[in-house]
């Protein structure tokens, strides 16, 4: 039997029995090895699944054998392999990097348990992606939710628990909000199949309870990607984290959830549900914008590094949302193309911050004075990744930033474009801030002798800034995907 | 060698140069020669193009595809030629002013500062190549970035400061106007190629196209038109070598390179003659002429003089190309060779004097001639070739706006011209009258010095000689000016 056909149900399946094995194995060093060999295994499970569509279309794969609507559909388009590689990779990436940074961070006979988690979380997220059924959305988003939970409870900070508590708190209004949703939709349609759902949906699109599910969807999934004013748990959920959790939380979870809200609002409901009967354009416009300028702005106020960064997340998400409510190929090619650029950018910062917190012990700004002096990489690094955030050329983020401004030009909206080259600028101030700090004061004096972080800390996160670099100047693969996935999700959606 | 490549190592090799530059930190004398040796070969390269440029051939070089449709590629026309000789060309000067000055006042961190100028002048020689707006844009950023730890070397709160304007006014007009024009340009043209006869002809008309016009001309701050040109007094925290290479040449020129550029391959000269109202651009280009002389005239500070002395002539740019009269476009060629040599000599004394006498401010120069003969000498012959006066370089291109402007009757334009001619003599004829002519003050004796160290006044001297060179040889910019209205 070739595993070929099962590669779909592999993705998910793989990082799901690491995490029960890590637990019996009880050692760190075996469970970071297995979990290890699950996610690269992902990795390249992601890949292949991405070549494959690539070459013959979307691919339907029947768990069981049980054929949808009735089964369960595990469904890989353009899209979700997209966001497949995309989890998949940057979990490749921070797994190694967690193995040194935990060691500083967390008590030894806790690492297995980091690692189980990590492993739950990554199958929670694939999950998503990769499912084609609503209510299996529900329940890999409740497995990466719990482990999330766990995982930034973990942290050291004694903060970190009632960081973790507020997202317990948060996420689960979410879920809540996303299961009464689906429910609203399966007693509508008697389906939880997504592409069931979509095609009988528009019978009886303007019928209430449809409505109300799609409001219920909609306030669950933008709290779990942040969408401003929902974003309240994340700055704290991402300073007070273990390192390598900020980084891996940053990078994916709340892009997962965008993943998530594309899929309701184009391929489920169809842009005529979405755009035309109720003001979704309107309200994710006015959100997005709130997200851009309110989080900037407080990003800039912000002493600890992590913070400012999550302040900056949230503020990215609005870009990413903005793109979306454009509803056309080119604004949606902008989301997803962002969806990319902002994680390994974010990812790259937030490794990065680790191997500060690993030599000086912390990163507020105080602490930090002076770093590019005793850590001229680390810093260089954060520099760069700083430079994607504003949307320098040359890097990720001006990729993003053009796709953008040219959505609003084609609706002729020159204030919209205003609005995103200025709040483009308030990222100047805040990366600026952590700039003028670094290099324009003398460190501390118990801080003299700091020096670069281990190489194993600085290679995973040089290979972010340098993804981060590279995906701004050969965009092929990045905008390649995400306008192909555009074209897709709207063509669906008419 | 087929000329694609040798566009390629032209880029490389600065690059290459700072890499090695940064590998020998630890040996001065060693990082010294890679930067002389560096910039020597970059000037050969650059040259090496000239003559094939002169014959009118247009070597270009596509090196990938950013976005779809959207590549970062190069093509070198007479303009981009012209402003390519001039950076490289100073920039072997001052490397060997550099030298002198930062181990005269004993810098920190000079390897930095020899890597970042490297990079710097890479960035230059990227925008002058420039086959399409896009990448113009790209370089453009990242000259304004790269110079960043150049104007703030010093690393002190008024450096701070001063990188705070500089980056704020520069990235701000760039990502706030520049941007917009670059997307907007693309999305309507569906290309942002430099094109002979421009890109943009009966597809923008009326309001779109003054919106446009404008969005470009303030979006380039480097080029410093008012009220945008605060960045460049700012910038004059940097040592000095960084204010006379990057803020009277390769940053500034960028700015005004940028600014004909757009005019000529973007919108098109016809175009804009037949459809564009450009005498707001004309008000706005003359009022920083004659608003920075004044501003210059009250600066006691030479630097400080100096720089607003630098708004103005740049504006002599901008107005002698918006004119769109053709003797006027070539003045404006011109004037970007003769204002960098002059310029830079004038920035050169200014760090000599620093150097040798440690003074700063105008007032304090009197008698400093009869110290130190050749640099203000040479400063002399700098100020001669801002006022335009023969036999320096300055007279040429004034000789060509003037002419260009009377040719289609453009009084206002003749106006400025004069009227700033005249308060350019104002100050900076004092500054030689002192020099030269005044005793030095009472108590001067306690400080005895000569000449700045020699690397410096070889430097001077020779920017000073061939500033009056380029006034009895003015061909090759000419030429080049004439090229690029030809058509060929």
């Amino acid at each position: 039997m070739s595993v070929a056909p099962h590669l779909p149900a592999l993705q998910v399946v793989v990082p799901l029995v690491a995490a029960p094995l890590s637990v019996l194995l009880h050692d760190r060093r075996a469970a970071f090895l297995v979990v290890l060999a699950a996610s690269w295994a992902a990795f390249a499970i992601a890949i292949a699944l991405w070549l494959q569509v690539n070459d013959t279309g979307i691919i339907s794969y029947h768990m069981g054998s049980w054929a949808p609507p009735w089964g369960i559909e595990y469904r890989v388009d353009r899209l979700s392999s997209f966001v497949l590689v995309l989890v998949a990779g940057v979990a490749a990436v921070v797994l190694p990097y967690s193995w040194t940074s935990i060691e500083r961070e967390l008590p030894r006979e806790q690492h297995y348990l980091f690692y189980t988690m990590f492993a739950l979380c990554l199958a929670g997220l694939l999950g998503i992606t990769i499912t084609g059924d609503a209510f299996n959305i529900f329940v890999f988003l409740e497995i990466s939710s719990l482990s999330t939970y766990v995982l930034i409870a973990l942290g050291r900070d004694r903060r970190a628990l009632m960081a973790a508590y507020q997202y317990l708190i948060m996420g689960t209004i979410g879920a809540t909000f996303i299961v009464i949703g689906i429910g609203l939709l399966y007693l509508q349609t008697g389906t939880l199949n997504l592409v069931d759902i979509g095609q009988r949906l528009p019978a009886i699109s303007g019928h209430r309870a449809v409505l109300a599910a799609l409001a219920f969807l909609t306030v669950g999934l933008s709290l779990k990607l942040a969408l401003f004013p929902l974003h309240q748990w994340l700055p704290n959920a991402y300073a007070y984290a273990p390192s390598a959790v900020s980084a891996f939380l940053a990078a994916t979870a709340t892009k997962v959830a965008v993943y998530a809200l594309l899929r309701f609002y184009f391929s489920v409901f169809g842009a005529t549900a979405v755009f035309l009967q109720l003001p979704m354009a309107e309200l994710m416009l006015v959100l997005a914008l709130g997200g851009m300028f309110v989080a900037s702005t407080v990003a800039c106020f912000q002493n600890d590094l992590k913070r400012l960064f999550a302040y900056s997340s949230v503020a990215q998400i609005g870009y990413i949302v903005l793109g979306l409510s454009f509803d056309s190929v080119t604004g949606l090619t902008a989301t997803i193309v962002h969806l990319a650029n902002h994680a390994v950018t974010k990812g790259g910062v937030f490794l990065l911050l680790g191997a500060v917190v690993a030599s000086m012990g912390g990163v507020t700004l105080a602490r930090m004075q002076g770093v590019g002096r005793v850590m001229p990489l680390t810093s260089f690094g954060i520099v760069l990744c700083g430079l994607s955030l504003i949307g320098v050329p040359g890097t990720a983020g001006f990729v993003s930033k053009w796709y953008l401004v040219l959505a609003a030009m084609e609706k002729g909206q020159w204030w919209l474009v205003s609005l995103i080259v200025l709040s483009s600028l308030l990222a100047v101030v805040y990366v600026w801030r952590f700039v003028e700090a670094a290099y324009f004061k003398a460190p501390r004096a118990d801080l003299v002798d700091a020096r670069e972080a281990s190489p194993a800390l600085l290679v995973p996160a040089f290979l972010m800034v340098g993804a981060t670099l590279y995906f701004g100047i050969d965009t092929s693969l990045t905008v390649g995907a995400a306008s192909q996935a555009a074209s897709a999700l709207i063509g669906a959606a008419r | 060698m087929p000329p694609a490549s040798l566009i390629a190592i032209t880029l490389a090799v600065p690059v290459i140069g700072a890499v090695l530059i940064a590998a020998c930190h630890r040996f001065p004398d060693l990082r010294e020669a890679v930067t002389l040796v560096t910039s020597a070969l970059l000037f050969a390269c650059v040259a090496a193009l000239l003559p094939q440029v002169l014959d009118g051939a247009r070597p270009a070089l596509h090196l990938i595809e950013v976005l779809p449709g959207l590549a970062l590629a190069f093509r070198i026309e007479p303009l981009g030629m012209l402003f390519a000789l001039v950076a490289s060309g100073l920039w072997t000067v001052n490397s060997l002013y550099s030298i002198g000055y930062m181990r005269g006042n004993n810098e920190s961190h000079q390897t930095r500062f020899y890597v970042c100028f490297a990079l710097s002048i890479a960035a230059a020689v990227g925008i002058a190549y420039a086959g399409n707006v896009f990448t113009l844009f790209v370089f453009y950023e990242l000259l304004t970035l790269i110079t960043y730890p150049l104007v703030t070397h010093h690393g002190t709160d008024k450096a701070r400061s001063g990188g705070r304007v500089y980056l704020g006014l520069l990235i701000g007009t760039s990502m706030l106007l520049l941007l917009p024009a670059l997307i907007f340009t693309w999305q309507i043209a569906g290309t942002t190629d430099f094109t002979d006869g421009g890109i943009l002809d009966g597809k923008l008309a009326g309001a779109a196209l003054a919106a446009l016009l404008a969005l470009y001309m303030f979006g380039i701050g480097k080029a410093a038109l008012m009220p945008f040109h605060r960045w460049l007094p700012a910038a004059m925290v940097a040592p000095t070598p960084v204010s006379a290479l990057l803020h009277a040449v390769a940053v500034v020129k960028a700015g005004v390179f940028s600014v004909v550029k757009v005019l000529v391959y973007v919108f098109g000269i016809d175009l804009l003659a037949a459809a564009a109202n450009m005498d707001w651009l004309l008000v706005v280009a003359g009022f920083t002429i004659l608003a920075a002389s004044v501003v210059a005239l009250k600066a006691d500070n030479l630097k400080r003089r100096l720089a607003y002395s630098t708004v103005s002539q740049l504006s002599y740019v901008v107005l002698a190309a918006a004119l769109l009269a053709p003797l006027s476009i070539v003045g404006a060629v011109m004037h970007i060779a003769a204002h960098a040599l002059g310029k830079i000599t004038l920035f050169f004394a200014a760090g000599a004097i620093y150097t040798a006498a440690h003074k700063t401010e105008v007032s304090q120069l009197d008698g400093i001639g009869r110290r130190m003969p050749w640099t203000m000498g040479a400063f002399a012959i700098g100020a001669l070739s801002m006022i335009g006066l023969p036999p320096a370089a300055g007279f040429i291109s004034k000789w060509y706006m003037l002419a260009g402007a009377m040719a289609i009757s453009h009084w206002m334009a003749v106006a400025v011209i004069i009227v700033s001619t005249l308060l350019n003599a104002g100050y900076f004829l004092p500054i030689v009258y002192r020099a030269f002519l005044r005793a030095p003050a009472a108590g001067e004796h306690e400080h005895p010095h000569g000449e700045a160290p020699l690397p410096m006044v070889i430097a001077l001297t020779l920017t000073a000689a061939g500033t009056v060179l380029l006034f009895f040889l003015p061909d090759v910019p000419l030429a080049l000016g004439r090229q690029m209205l030809g058509g060929g």
